[in-house]
């Protein structure tokens, strides 16, 4: 649905997008990770046609963005960065002018934004210019625009930003159910999204993609991955019984009566572990396997530095 | 068409959401009326003409039609709706053409709401209406050249002080190019052809014919040009801004 083809922009001296290329198909929900500067959103406004690119191409449904930006921005739903809205309208006028805009009239459009207006709770506000309307109503304000016409491809920049969290739980199953439809590319800082909503994730740094693949997958890059964290009132004596087996590499107490033990090589260690246990007589409270975590994995890739001090 | 009148009608209904629209023509209406008959001596001239009234429209569009065309684009910039408005299956000239005429309109409707003085020569004397009508058109036409040099200018910033200040330059410009100070500062270099040339494109030197009732198609066609191309330019500008 969205072909990205080693596309780049610079702005005078700074490369802001460096060269980057992806696809996405139908049903994929793409998480679009990064520090801020990164090239998140400038790639998004690359692909929506708002900025045209210095290099490469963009193409969505076979459609150049170049070319064809009228073709492409038809089949695309777009919530900027910000939500940006005319602050003198009421959210009735303007999703009545976004349906007039994507030529819809009649009963059709009266339909669709009955639904947009039902799937973004937005109903209690409609009469309320848009200026005295609280973040998280504008952002779902942003997002009913976006869904309006039901597009093939979903671009959402930072879609859950200032929404409380029961706001965000439900525009996060607002974008699970719409998954299988659409090609759905959303960028965010919360890391725990991606874990929720997303098929893929790609981080990029820089201007660069530096990684490429599931949420799980992202995850068991991270040392933690298959450890074992458990609760116990003898520390020491499970310290002495894990630390010789020979899976295990580094165990470390984590504050009060925690003890995580880490896997060497992600190999899975949790059966040795606790056979050694029971053979040590360990008085262990709770046990559980880690899956890594994301925002560790975050850090080490687009910040290896910092992520080691 | 259509997607031009759909921006057309989301502007117009804009003005008339915020104060902008009735401030706009409350003071339009005050100044027309305290040039006309302070400054313009409408009653002493003691003719039923309009030409008092008219004859203020430059200096009043000079610092009014900015304040209508900051707000074009560069509020949109700042608040990043252009973003929006970019991504939306518009073209570019499709929202600049629905922008401006919806801002030329507006104009019109503040022009239109001066007609209490037209009753009052009509009451007074026997006017050539034919002529009153020719400076409402050209007055109108003037009012267009300002508001496509001001959108133009408004699209070159994110600062709406700045976008006023630079139209309100820019027309002071095209209304004082043609006259006697301009010409005589600039002496020598802008001595004969040059000074006739300067003359011609000059905005009074095409609405001192239509203001009194004389319509050269020559004066409209210049409006028009000068309309369509700063309509052009903003569309250049905007595309420019984009590939930035």
């Amino acid at each position: 649905m969205i072909e990205i083809d080693h596309l780049s922009k610079t702005f005078g001296p700074i490369t802001a997008v460096d060269d980057i290329s992806f696809n996405v198909a139908k049903g994929e929900v793409l998480g679009f990770l990064g520090p801020n500067g990164a090239g998140k959103s400038t790639t998004m406004k690359m692909i929506t046609g708002f900025l045209p690119p210095t290099s490469g191409t963009a193409r969505v449904a076979g459609y150049d963005v170049r070319r064809n930006p009228i073709a492409v921005k038809r089949r695309v739903g777009y919530l900027p960065e910000g939500a940006p809205m005319w602050p003198d309208m009421t959210p009735a006028a303007f999703l009545a002018f976004i349906a007039r805009v994507r030529n819809l009239s009649g009963s059709d459009a009266e339909a669709r934004i009955a639904t947009a207006i039902r799937r973004t709770q937005l109903s209690d506000v409609l009469q309320q210019p848009i200026d005295t309307l609280s973040k998280g109503f504008k952002r779902r304000l942003g997002l009913a625009q976006a869904l309006l016409h039901d597009p093939e491809v979903l671009i959402l920049d930072e879609p859950t930003d200032g929404l409380d969290p029961n706001q965000k739980h439900e525009v996060r199953e607002l974008i699970r159910s719409m998954a299988g439809t659409k090609a759905i590319v959303i960028s965010t800082h919360i890391l725990e999204e991606v874990e929720a909503v997303c098929s893929r994730a790609i981080i990029i740094a820089n201007g660069r993609i530096v990684a490429d693949e599931t949420p799980a997958d992202l995850a068991a890059r991270s040392w933690r991955h298959n450890g074992v964290s458990l609760r116990t009132r003898t520390p020491d004596r499970v310290k002495a019984a894990v630390s010789s087996l020979p899976d295990v590499g580094k165990v470390v107490a984590e504050g009060g009566d925690r003890i995580f033990v880490g896997a060497r090589n992600g190999a899975s260690i949790i059966t040795q572990v606790s056979a050694a246990l029971r053979e040590a007589d360990a008085e262990v409270e709770q046990i559980t396997v880690e899956q890594g975590r994301l925002d560790e994995v975050f850090r080490e890739i687009t910040n290896p530095q910092q992520a080691h001090a | 068409m259509h997607s031009i009148a759909t921006i057309f009608r989301r502007e117009m209904a804009s003005y008339f959401a915020t104060p902008v629209a009735y401030v706009f023509i409350v003071i339009f209406l005050a100044l027309n009326g305290v040039m006309t008959f302070y400054v313009g001596n409408f009653f002493d001239r003691n003719q039923a003409d309009l030409v008092a009234f008219f004859s203020f429209h430059p200096w009043l569009y000079l610092f009014l039609i900015p304040a209508l065309s900051m707000r074009l684009w560069a509020e949109e910039r700042r608040t990043g709706t252009i973003e929006l408005s970019m991504t939306l299956p518009l073209t570019t000239g499709q929202i600049v053409v629905g922008k401006f005429l919806s801002a030329w309109a507006f104009t019109a409707i503040a022009l239109a709401l001066t007609f209490p003085i037209w009753l009052t020569v009509n009451y007074l004397g026997d006017p050539d209406n034919g002529a009153i009508l020719a400076g409402y058109l050209g007055s109108l036409l003037m009012a267009g050249g300002f508001l496509a040099v001001g959108s133009f200018v408004s699209a070159l910033t994110k600062n709406q002080v700045i976008a006023f200040v630079l139209a309100a330059t820019l027309c002071f410009l095209l209304v004082a190019m043609g006259s006697t100070i301009v010409l005589n500062f600039l002496g020598d270099l802008a001595s004969g052809e040059v000074a006739d040339f300067l003359r011609s494109l000059s905005v009074m030197n095409h609405f001192s014919d239509i203001s009194k009732g004389v319509v050269d198609l020559r004066d409209a066609i210049y409006f028009a040009a000068l309309i369509c191309l700063f309509l052009v330019l903003n569309v250049v500008a905007l595309d420019r801004l984009k590939a930035a």
